[in-house]
């Protein structure tokens, strides 16, 4: 087990510059979710954590040590592929064994890590069958069974779960969770699924365009999003976003686009506050609630309505911007209908870089 | 979703691949009725059938001799061994020579490589013949005219880019996650190409080296121009000798073709599982 540190990587493919100098810290134990769209470089870090990939400049440390520059095999580090690359001509066992015999583990030791990692993920009664008489969620477990039966300094996961359909999704994530838990090991995971991300994580890398937009933990990521980008990719159903302009009234400050007029809070946006400033507003869907009795609201009306069970998403427009609303499951709403809402939370980004408003 | 063929369908199935099969057969039984028969010449008919059936042709392919430096030699165990030898070394040779070459140009770049493939591909333009006379000077000159390391260094070089051909395919087929995962396991490439790659291409080597076999097996061109000595024949070229320009023994060229055709047949069953999964293998990528 240990710290991994990554200081000003960079690296290229061609002309591609794929990743652009990303600092990464992730202390001994901890589980890193490195999250990001198709082409962010989330997987080529992890494949330079790996080994698979050099870089080009930079400096990669696990522990003390430098690996910047070592083989995979001198890393001491195990990785779970998203394909799961099991060797087709062997069985469970030897499949789980490999890496152990290749590194001159004598055969009782063998045994007794293949056991222990086959009851960990059960597959005790899979052991002497070939990955081809495996289901998808049996393969993923060898696959993870692989290398978690090492005892590496770093464990890596590539989207170990996007092959899986949406329930045992749910249901292994909850076992790789637990599983770090148990070995209190140090763990890479990289996935595009922003729920696999807040739900796995101690920390979270945002990345984006081959650099860390931002990292921390996944609730204050959530909460506090540094950029429009965040703030986009985290949260399901995502923010609604409202392009418009900050103006003062009298001695508060109010976001205006075109009739919505939205009061801002100084203390939240302090330093960012500039009459005519051009700035994104965005309301997460379950920061709105329906407004009750009197008071300043904005008028939303429903053009579609999705009643998912525990919630229902109502759709509309807000100044002439997409905007999806939660409100309770039990409210009956109907399409054409209008809500009055309010917004019990806001974000305000730039509108010409994205970031956010908010005093840090 | 599959149904269970109905009885008319299976019948009409079977009915089809009855006739399917006799017609593929029946030139067959044509040279099996040819080779057994008595009579000089077998009088045409629907069904062939040997008329006055005997051993005699088969009996004298087989066990025909003759003496070499004053010593008796088996003439056909001779011809046999030259076929089974060359063929298999020419298999050997070509197998080993290709699979690091198909597998550096499946997984890596390098300047010349595009260019390299397209010069392997020019080299099968042209039919081995065209060939036969440098070749034969070559060889002449070598020293190794008459002789089975001669034939094997000819065949060999002709199969390779085949062979090439065929396991870039097999190679490219195979996931590069695999490799990599086992040398994250902690294998060297050297390693994971040996103890992973190898033996999961290992249908499509197995395809390969069976065409370069047959290839050998059944060339004749090279052969009839490289070799002189009859004990140094191969069968193609001892078959060949039964078709004289003014006489013809058709009888001891159908004992000889049956006999001929018993290895690569042994071959086919015994490497037909590897033969289907090592042209699905082959054949579809991803």
């Amino acid at each position: 087990m240990a710290s991994v540190t990554v200081t000003a990587l960079k690296k290229k493919f061609g002309q591609t510059e794929v990743l652009k100098g990303v600092d990464v810290r992730v202390p001994e134990g901890h589980f890193a979710v490195l999250v990001g769209p198709s082409g962010c470089g989330k997987s080529t870090l992890l494949r330079l954590l790996a080994g698979l990939e050099e870089a080009d400049t930079g400096k990669i440390e696990l522990g003390d040590r430098d690996v910047t520059r070592l083989e995979p095999r001198d890393r001491n580090i195990a990785m779970v592929f998203q394909s799961y690359a099991l060797y087709p001509h062997l069985t469970v066992r030897e499949n789980l064994a490999f890496g152990l015999k290749l590194r001159k583990t004598d055969a009782a030791e063998i045994e007794k890590q293949v056991k222990r990692a086959s009851d960990m993920l059960g597959l005790a009664a899979l052991l002497d069958r070939l990955p081809k008489q495996l289901s998808g969620g049996q393969r993923q477990r060898v696959a993870m069974g692989r290398a978690i039966v090492r005892k590496a300094d770093l464990y890596l996961y590539d989207e170990p779960l996007s092959n899986l359909d949406a329930a045992l999704r749910a249901q292994v994530r909850v076992d790789i969770r637990k599983l770090h838990d148990e070995l209190g090991a140090t763990s890479v995971y990289v996935t595009h699924d922003q729920v696999e991300a807040m739900t796995l994580a101690d920390v979270i890398f945002v990345l984006n365009k081959g650099q860390v937009e931002q990292s921390g933990a996944p609730l204050e990521i959530f909460d506090k999003p540094a950029t429009k980008f965040v703030a986009a990719f985290l949260g399901s159903p995502a923010m609604n976003f409202v392009d418009g302009t900050l103006e003062r009234a009298g001695s508060a400050w109010v976001f205006r686009a075109q009739n919505l007029v939205v009061p801002v809070d100084e203390a939240t946006f302090a330093g960012g506050l500039e009459p005519g400033r051009k700035v994104t507003l965005g309301v997460r869907p379950h920061e709105v609630a329906l407004a009750e009795g009197g008071g300043e609201t904005t008028k939303l009306v429903v053009s579609v309505v999705e009643a998912l069970g525990p919630e229902t998403y109502a759709h509309g427009e807000i100044a002439g911007a997409p905007f999806i609303a939660r409100v309770e499951a039990r409210r009956s709403i109907k399409k054409g209908e209008t809500l009055a809402i309010v917004f019990r939370s806001i974000h305000l980004f730039d509108a010409a870089t994205g970031t956010s408003l908010r005093a840090r | 979703m599959n149904k269970k063929p109905s009885l008319l369908e299976s019948a009409a199935c079977h009915v089809i691949l009855v006739i399917a099969v006799a017609f593929a057969l029946y030139p067959v039984l044509w040279v099996v009725a040819l080779a057994f028969s008595g009579t000089q010449t077998p009088s045409p008919r629907v069904i062939p059938v040997p008329e006055a059936p005997t051993l005699a042709h088969l009996s004298a392919v087989v066990g025909a001799s003759r003496k070499v430096d004053g010593a008796e030699v088996w003439l056909f165990g001779r011809q046999l061994a030259n076929s089974l030898v060359v063929s298999l070394s020419t298999a050997l040779v070509g197998v080993l020579i290709a699979i690091p070459t198909a597998y550096a140009l499946a997984r890596f770049r390098f300047a010349g490589k595009e260019s390299g493939m397209r010069a392997l591909l020019a080299t099968q333009m042209f039919p081995a013949v065209a060939s036969a006379i440098p070749l034969y000077m070559i060889l002449n000159y070598l020293g190794l005219l008459n002789s089975r390391t001669g034939l094997v260094v000819c065949y060999a070089s002709t199969s390779v880019p085949f062979s090439i051909f065929q396991l870039r395919a097999a190679f490219e087929a195979i996931p590069v996650d695999l490799e990599e995962a086992a040398m994250v396991d902690g294998a060297t490439r050297f390693s994971a190409f040996v103890r992973v790659v190898l033996p999961a291409a290992r249908p499509a080597i197995a395809v390969t080296a069976l065409f370069a076999f047959m290839g050998a097996y059944n060339e004749f061109i090279l052969a009839a121009t490289l070799l002189d000595k009859e004990e140094m024949f191969t069968l193609p070229v001892m078959l060949q000798r039964f078709i004289g320009e003014y006489d013809a023994q058709w009888e001891k060229f159908a004992a000889g073709a049956l006999v001929v055709s018993l290895p690569v047949m042994a071959l086919f069953y015994v490497a037909q599982r590897h033969l289907v999964a090592g042209l699905t293998a082959g054949g579809v990528k991803g």
